[in-house]
């Protein structure tokens, strides 16, 4: 087993998704299907292949330092639950 | 009770001085109402792309050379996940492991000894927004201004042995930024940001002992209390025979204590991953050469030049250079004509006296470069004395005017004039017998009374120098 069903729980902790008992298990079994599968390319020499981090064959894109207006605020505001004073109302965050 | 050896790493953010953000074209400008610098992709919303800013990888290639940092030629960018009310996307883009600068160092220097202290790496990454309190309801209210903002991460190795060896680090750093002009490097705007990892050990071993990460510090200051103050309550607890527990403290200023910060335990599982959004970076040669040419003389260099060029001592070099703005300064003050050491001792008693009495930065006076070296001219042809000067000096902070037209207007040109220094000199004698008699049976004393006297007389006017020797010639006839 690639991955088991604490890690599951934990990873869910983590992305802060709450499963039942039978999605857990569910879960469990299809990610370990699909490291399984992904295990698969271990098979494969990649000794002289350097690790890829993007599927482009292109680097450095860029934009050049040019303001441009931004969003209206009431707009950037309108998908906020709750607002005050202009600003994104959030519960008390705890330190 | 044994002794302890303190190990001090340190973390700072340095906000970027781009005009935009690092991934949308928003304006990063200091100050601005809540929310008026925002657009779906610094907010987060679905379904947009971030596209890099090219001066802020320039900005971050600078400050990484200008700390001898390697440059990277492969680099790219990670997502750093965690769930926050300022970090809109729920993570955020920074570099894992292909950060654009590691190994590099920066010299130190504490109590005349100069030591070395090596930078791990140096990476970019996005600001996170604000965090405001509710003065209506315990919660908690974000400003997204600041989300997206350039910043560059610069961590330490653990080669600091003191809070006065981390200060002084800090200091260094500050400095050397401000010269390359990447980030103004406010702390009290946020713009420079440290976070510490303290811990103790035995003298002798080699192992690190349990660290503790201090937050909230927000000025140099607070860095080395906050520090004394840490190492103080680690040694206490290994003294006990306890462990020191892992932890976040944050620096409560007013009270001067650390208080520990509630974290989740696996708050530091972070699992980045490579930013499908962006593409990699690569950084050759000719780029590296571009940015490089553009890193300006860095302090140190400055201060061996100007002991070595203006024959400075350490102290008047180092003040000078401890801003680039005071040395910038200062050079153009010398370019101007301006004896250079006149115009060091000018400066760093006079001028940055004055702005530390007044609070103010160079920026903000009336006195430029060109009035403060003609000051000097005017000192040194005999126009005016050092006595007379200080007044000059104090009437261009003023008006920020012309030295030579303040001299002629408040009709404060030396008296060089024999003809008139002895008038005055046989009043003042005839005046004072007893100083005279004084001065021929030995007390040297007397003397420096009656010049003061003449120059009492003349309202400061008079040439010191002239009236020393004319009051002699007449005694001694």
């Amino acid at each position: 087993m690639a991955i088991s069903k604490a890690e599951v729980y934990k990873v869910a902790a983590l992305a802060r998704l709450k499963l039942s008992e039978q999605e857990a298990d569910q879960f469990t079994s299809q990610l370990n299907d699909i490291l399984e599968f992904a295990n698969k390319l271990n098979e494969l020499d990649t000794e002289n292949v350097q690790p890829t981090s993007h599927v482009l064959p292109i680097h450095n894109v860029f934009r050049e330092d040019e303001v441009r207006s931004s969003t209206d605020r009431d707009k950037a505001l309108k998908n906020a639950p709750e607002q005050q004073d202009h600003m994104f109302y959030v519960p008390a965050v705890f330190e | 009770m044994s002794q302890y050896e303190t190990v001090i790493g340190l973390e700072v953010h340095v906000e970027l001085f781009t005009k935009t953000k690092i991934f949308c074209g928003c304006s990063t400008e200091f100050g601005a109402p809540p929310n008026t610098h925002t657009c779906p992709v610094c907010l987060g919303h679905p379904g947009v792309l971030p596209v890099l800013n090219r001066q802020a990888v320039n900005y971050a290639m600078k400050a990484a050379m200008a700390l001898n940092c390697e440059i990277a030629e492969y680099s790219k960018f990670d997502r750093k996940n965690y769930f926050y009310p300022d970090l809109p996307k729920a993570y955020q883009i920074s570099q894992y492991d292909q950060p654009i600068g590691k190994n590099g160092w920066i010299e130190i220097e504490v109590d005349g000894e100069k030591k070395r202290i090596g930078i791990t790496r140096l990476h970019l990454e996005e600001d996170a927004g604000k965090l405001n309190h509710s003065e209506h309801g315990d919660g908690s209210l974000v400003d997204f201004n600041r989300v997206g903002v350039p910043l560059i991460e610069i961590v330490s190795e653990p080669d600091l042995r003191s809070p006065a060896e981390a200060r002084a680090y800090l200091e260094k750093l500050k400095m050397i930024i401000q010269y390359t002009g990447v980030s103004d490097v406010k702390m009290e705007e946020g713009s420079l940001r440290c976070d510490a990892n303290i811990s103790l050990r035995p003298v002798g071993q080699k192992e690190f002992g349990t660290k503790t990460e201090m937050k909230n510090l927000n000025s140099f200051r607070n860095v080395e209390k906050a520090l004394e103050y840490e190492q103080k309550r680690q040694k206490e607890i290994l003294d006990r025979g306890d462990v020191v527990v892992q932890q976040t403290l944050r620096w409560l200023e007013q009270e001067n204590r650390t208080k520990t910060m509630r974290s989740k335990e696996e708050a530091h599982d972070y699992r980045y991953f490579p930013e499908p959004d962006l593409v990699t970076l690569y950084i050759d040669e000719a780029w590296k050469e571009k940015v490089r040419a553009s890193i300006p003389e860095l302090p140190d260099a400055r201060m061996a030049r100007y002991q070595k060029e203006f024959g400075l001592n350490h102290y008047d070099a180092s003040i000078l250079i401890s801003s680039k703005a005071v040395a910038d300064f200062y050079e153009e003050t010398v370019m101007k004509k301006a004896d250079p050491k006149l115009a060091a001792n000018w400066i760093v008693t006079e001028l940055l006296g004055y702005l530390n009495q007044e609070d103010k930065e160079l920026n903000e006076i009336k006195m430029e470069p060109a009035h403060l070296a003609e000051m000097i001219r005017l000192i040194q042809n005999g126009t005016i004395s050092s006595k007379i000067a200080k007044k000059v000096f104090k009437e261009i902070l003023n008006t920020g005017k012309n030295p030579q037209k303040i001299v002629e207007e408040k009709g404060w040109v030396q008296i060089s004039d024999e003809g008139q220094l002895k008038e005055e000199i046989a009043k003042v004698l005839a005046a004072n017998r007893q100083s005279v008699e004084d001065f021929k049976n030995g007390k040297d004393r007397a003397l420096g009374f009656l010049v003061g006297q003449v120059m009492k007389a003349t309202r400061g006017k008079a040439n010191p120098k002239l009236v020393n020797q004319l009051i002699l010639e007449q005694i001694n006839q």
